[in-house]
Parts: structure tokens; sequence; C-alpha cells
């Protein structure tokens, strides 16, 4: 699982944060959902994704993960996880979104040298709806989809320090 | 060891079920799962219930995992009762200080069914002795 620690020293270690948080995304849902992800061949539109959970992050690294989808995705994902059907997610759904991201965060940090004990994460936060916006004090901010059953779940680490 | 009263703590009840359903497939004889959202009422469970292995979540509100381990060898029931913790928190740091506070294991989330048995089984042979 840490086979691909990345530097956390130097800003030229973070140009593979991307990768390394894809990766964390991908192992998440191989391991606990039991199923790929596919790489979005365009940037997805961002309608319909009412559904983000989000985990701090505070230490050497502040800022904020975030994972967002469709409520279909998030009912699809608790499905997998839960051996349900869909249809009988429920608030379920928030509980299981708000954990594939505390689990890609923690991931993403166990992988980047130096970033593991020195970074402290919170519990996660859910939030439903799309009708908001964000204001991120950061300046360096890391953005990627991937496709789960061709529905796109987007990622962003908006790194504060 | 059979007929084995576990004890999930986790603020997280999606995660509880997969924790339940992991030991399962693990092939381990459950006859009791108990389940708590923090540290505080995973210490009040051990009160109220003989339990012969705990699976605990570090980061919960209330009360963390490490200070429910601290604290749960001076409870009722509580001492000499197996904790492997189960977290995101996987860095060495967090294992020296989770087995440093009285944990037995450590399973780092995501996980799969194999690793919960790896960890899990050693630990109940161990205190069955």
């Amino acid at each position: 699982m840490n086979a691909s620690r990345t530097s956390l020293s130097s800003s030229a270690g973070r140009e593979c944060w991307l990768p390394t948080l894809q990766l964390s995304m991908q192992e998440v849902f191989e391991l606990m959902l039991g199923c790929s992800l596919e790489p979005a061949a365009e940037p997805p539109s961002e309608e319909g994704l009412d559904i983000t959970s989000m985990v701090g992050l505070a230490g050497q690294v502040c800022g904020i993960l975030s994972v967002r989808c469709s409520t279909k995705s998030a009912a699809q994902m608790a499905s997998r996880m839960l051996g349900i059907d869909a249809e009988q997610a429920g608030p379920q759904m928030w509980d299981a979104v708000g954990e594939i991201c505390n689990m890609v965060a923690g991931n993403f940090k166990n992988k980047i040298s130096g970033l593991g004990d020195g970074c402290m994460l919170s519990v996660p936060t859910v939030i439903t709806g799309g009708d908001y916006n964000v204001h991120s004090m950061g300046n360096n901010n890391l953005h990627t989809a991937l496709l789960f059953e061709g529905q796109p779940v987007v990622i962003s680490l908006e790194i504060h320090s | 060891m059979e007929n084995i009263r576990a004890l999930i703590v986790d603020d997280s009840s999606v995660m509880r079920k997969i924790v339940e359903r992991s030991l399962r497939q693990a092939g381990l004889s459950i006859a009791q799962v108990l389940e708590a959202g923090n540290g505080a009422e995973a210490l009040a469970a051990v009160e109220n219930n003989k339990v012969d292995l705990i699976l605990c979540d570090i980061n919960m509100p209330v009360m963390d995992g490490l200070e429910f381990v601290r604290q749960l060898p001076g409870v009722a029931n509580g001492k000499g009762v197996p904790v492997v913790m189960i977290t995101t928190e996987g860095s060495e740091g967090h294992v020296v200080q989770a087995l440093s506070a009285g944990a037995r294991g450590y399973i780092r989330k995501p996980f799969t069914p194999d690793q919960v048995k790896e960890h899990v089984l050693p630990v109940l042979a161990e205190n069955h002795q």
C-alpha cells in the first residue's frame, strides 16, 4: 500500500501528488467496493454532483480533500460496500461517501513521505445539494475526475499551506 | 476460539457493518456483535457486557480510539480484552502510538477481509492461551 511514496519536502515532489491521489482513490474502490475506476476521457460535467464529502488535513500540510459524486453514484457505492440494493441505501449513502473520502485522505497521506505522522485528519463532513460555493484560501489545488460505473467522481485536494 | 463476542467501535455505521462482515468472512465463530460510535460509548459497552475482542477506529468524535485503549483496562470487564485498531491513520508513528497505548494489532484502511483474518486470528489465539 505504501510502495509509491513521494516526497513532502519539495514543491517538485508535489508534482507526483496528483497521480498519488488517483492511486489512493483507485485502491480504496478496489479493496472496499470491489471495482475499478476508469479515467475520464475529458473533464466531466459537474452538474448533478450533489453529494460532497470533505476531510480536513492539518499539520505539515493544511487543506481539504473532497470527493464529489451524484446521489445515484453514492447509493451505488453504499450498495457495494454494504452488499445491499442501491434503492435501500438511504442515509447510509452519506456515511459511505464520507468514509470513502476519509480512506482516500488517509491512504494518500500515508503514501507521501513525511506526511503520515506530520498531518492529522478530521472526521468527514458530508454536504448534500449542489447550490453552494467553497471559498478556499489555498493557492495549490489538485483536481481530478475518475469514472465509477461510468459516472464521474471528482476528487479535489485544496492545499492551504 | 468459538462463540466470540466482538465489539466494533467506529463513528461510521457503514464501516462497522463492513468490519462485522469481514470478521464473518474470516471464518470466525461470532456469537454476538456489539457496536459503539466512539470511545466513550465503547467503554460503557464493555462495562455492561463481556467481550472477547474489540476492533476500534482511531479518529472519532467525543473520545478517540487511543484514549479508549488507554482507559479500557480501568473499567469493569476491560482488563485483558484484546484491541485491534482499524484506521486510516496508517503511519509508523500512529502504529507505535497505538501499540504503546495497549492495542494488540493494527489494520490500515482500506483493507481486505484477508487482512482482518491475518491480524485478528493471532491476537485471539494468543489471548486464548
